[in-house]
């Protein structure tokens, strides 16, 4: 797999345990909000502890690649976008989108999750703009397609449909909840 | 207060006199609901460490102050930390030399008996993963029976003995545990004995077990009689020591039987399982005493922390003889089978020699519980 786009890098290689997961705790602190850490690591265990501290202190693991006897997890800090509104009208639930891919419908589902959580599952032939660089980026996408745009809770693509209609897109549509939820078909970037 | 240490022969010595004790694991929790430290009076938290980074206060009125505490983690490092605060905090605790990593690979040897003829036998008890070995001593030689692979537990314990190993044998191919018997076999230059049907794939040279076979140890002839007895394995195959000590490999333990599933055969071998179990162990005597490869529970422990009941006995109490039905018994042992070990497959390959991983491999693959038996 290419380089992941990550806000960090914590080197932990040759560190015993608890020490990956002392450093990345403290790495965390440094964080912003959503942002996410790579933490290389050469102790086996360090996965599975991983993920369970991640959860238990509501960061989000996203997943580890294994590279030359080097661990990279990927590790997103919590933010609060389970509890904001969304404001943009125009929704669709997951079950929608669902049943318009099945159907083969005409549309760009643009995934604006940072490019981590991307890699470790998306909905197949998803495009990946994260939120942070959608400004940028916006004219890669074609003004008068149907898009229908999704993240992890429906809030950072809340966000992104704004923009997008802001800049003159017709066609926006947010997918509440999105991916957090998302029961249909996904793909990874291969490992 | 003073962090002390506690190793696994402590741990090990605690559970054969039934000491209460008070442990801390902080592994995570899907490591510790696979396997932890068992003992018949110890009691367990379980709190991992990375919850415990800020502090130890809110978990203080968790520990008991009337009970010896040890903090216990994979590979030690944690543990320590957590100790430090706790003694920190005022506690007098210790921390797990080693962790778990340890604690899977401790062997404590335990005298089983006297032989006749001035030789002696020893059973070697892996408290930690249940796997149990056998060192017959004799007139200055040795035959170890079912090595693990920490060979060197046994070469030492030859030569504080004085004795030279000169028969090393497998029970059958194992599933659960990498087998030290090639290796110690080619330390020692002892001759290394195995199954032939057991033996099909294998890519070394051995010897092969066969059935009525006779293996004399020490010039006061200490006779091992191989008998075959099929089930868990199609070669497994018995031992009858000294004419006293039937060693039943993976085919009978104190409280359970042997699962014939491991090499995706349930269903062609419960017959065999219950030939050798209701015809061939039936035919001997109810004195000899069995001794198992494996135990699954700390109840199946003697008092001095040997592992072992004669014949007889189990004949009487072991639920997994005493199936008349032959139908409800090929139900027992096919569907009610507890998870298969971790990394079997692995492990049935590295004991054939078909893969030679890394030592720190070889640990993580037996890393985990017992469980070659179905009660």
């Amino acid at each position: 797999m290419n380089q992941l786009k990550t806000d960090y890098l914590l080197d932990a290689k040759g560190l015993a345990c608890p020490m990956p997961i002392v450093k990345t705790k403290k790495t965390m602190k440094e964080l912003d909000a959503g942002q996410v850490v790579e933490v290389q690591a050469t102790d086996q265990g360090s996965t599975a502890d991983m993920e369970a501290w991640a959860n238990s202190s509501g960061h989000q693991y996203l997943g580890t690649i294994e590279e030359e006897d080097v661990l990279k997890h990927y590790i997103r800090k919590s933010s609060d976008e389970d509890t904001t509104e969304t404001k943009y009208p125009h929704t669709a639930s997951n079950e929608d989108v669902k049943a318009k891919l099945s159907n083969n419908e005409q549309m760009i589902v643009l995934d604006v999750r940072e490019s981590a959580e991307y890699a470790f599952g998306h909905i197949p032939n998803a495009v990946s703009i994260p939120l942070g660089e959608l400004d940028e980026r916006a004219d890669e996408l074609n003004k008068d397609d149907n898009i229908y745009v999704v993240c992890r809770t429906g809030s950072r693509s809340d966000l992104a449909s704004q923009k997008l209609a802001e800049k003159g897109f017709q066609n926006v549509v947010n997918v509440v909840p999105g991916m957090s939820e998302w029961s249909g078909d996904t793909e990874k970037l291969n490992n | 207060m003073a962090v002390n240490v506690m190793t696994a022969s402590d741990v090990t010595k605690k559970i054969f006199n039934q000491e209460s004790l008070f442990i801390l694991d902080v592994r995570n929790e899907s490591e510790f609901q696979d396997w932890k430290i068992e003992g018949q009076n110890f009691e367990h938290v379980n709190v991992p460490y990375f919850e415990l980074l800020d502090g130890v206060e809110e978990i203080l009125d968790q520990i008991p102050s009337d009970k010896e505490t040890l903090v216990v983690c994979a590979k030690e490092g944690s543990s320590v930390m957590v100790a430090e605060m706790l003694s920190e905090a005022g506690l007098d605790v210790s921390y797990f030399k080693g962790g778990m990593k340890a604690w899977s690979e401790h062997l404590e040897p335990v005298k089983v008996s006297d032989l006749k003829n001035g030789g002696e036998l020893y059973q070697f008890v892996r408290i930690g993963k249940g796997c149990l070995s056998y060192m017959v001593i004799s007139d200055g030689e040795a035959a170890i029976i079912d090595p693990t692979r920490m060979t060197d537990v046994f070469t030492q314990f030859a030569k504080e003995k004085g004795v030279t190993i000169q028969h090393v044998f497998d029970t059958h191919l194992h599933a659960d545990h990498i087998s030290g018997g090639t290796m110690l076999a080619e330390e020692t230059g002892a001759t290394y004995w195995m199954p032939p049907k057991d033996a099909t794939e294998v890519t070394f040279n051995y010897q092969p077990l066969e059935d009525g076979g006779q293996v004399t140890i020490g010039d006061t002839a200490i006779d091992i009689h191989a008998l075959y007895s099929p089930g868990h394995t199609i070669g497994s195959t018995s031992f009858i020591v000294d004419e006293k000590y039937l060693m039943t490999g993976d085919i009978l333990f104190i409280d359970s039987i042997g699962r014939p599933d491991l090499a995706g055969k349930a269903e062609d071998w419960v017959a065999d399982l219950r030939e050798s179990l209701y015809s061939r162990y039936k035919a001997l005597s109810e004195d000899l005493v069995v001794l198992p490869a494996h135990f699954m529970i700390m109840d199946e422990l003697n008092e001095d922390g040997t592992v072992g009941a004669t014949l007889g006995t189990l004949f009487s109490k072991n639920h997994g003889l005493n199936i008349e039905d032959e139908a409800a018994f090929r139900k027992m042992v096919t569907e009610n089978l507890p998870p298969q070990p971790n990394s079997y497959q692995q492990i049935r390959e590295t004991n054939m020699g078909k893969i030679t991983p890394e030592d720190e491999e070889q640990r993580e693959m037996e890393i985990g519980p017992n469980r070659c038996a179905v009660r």
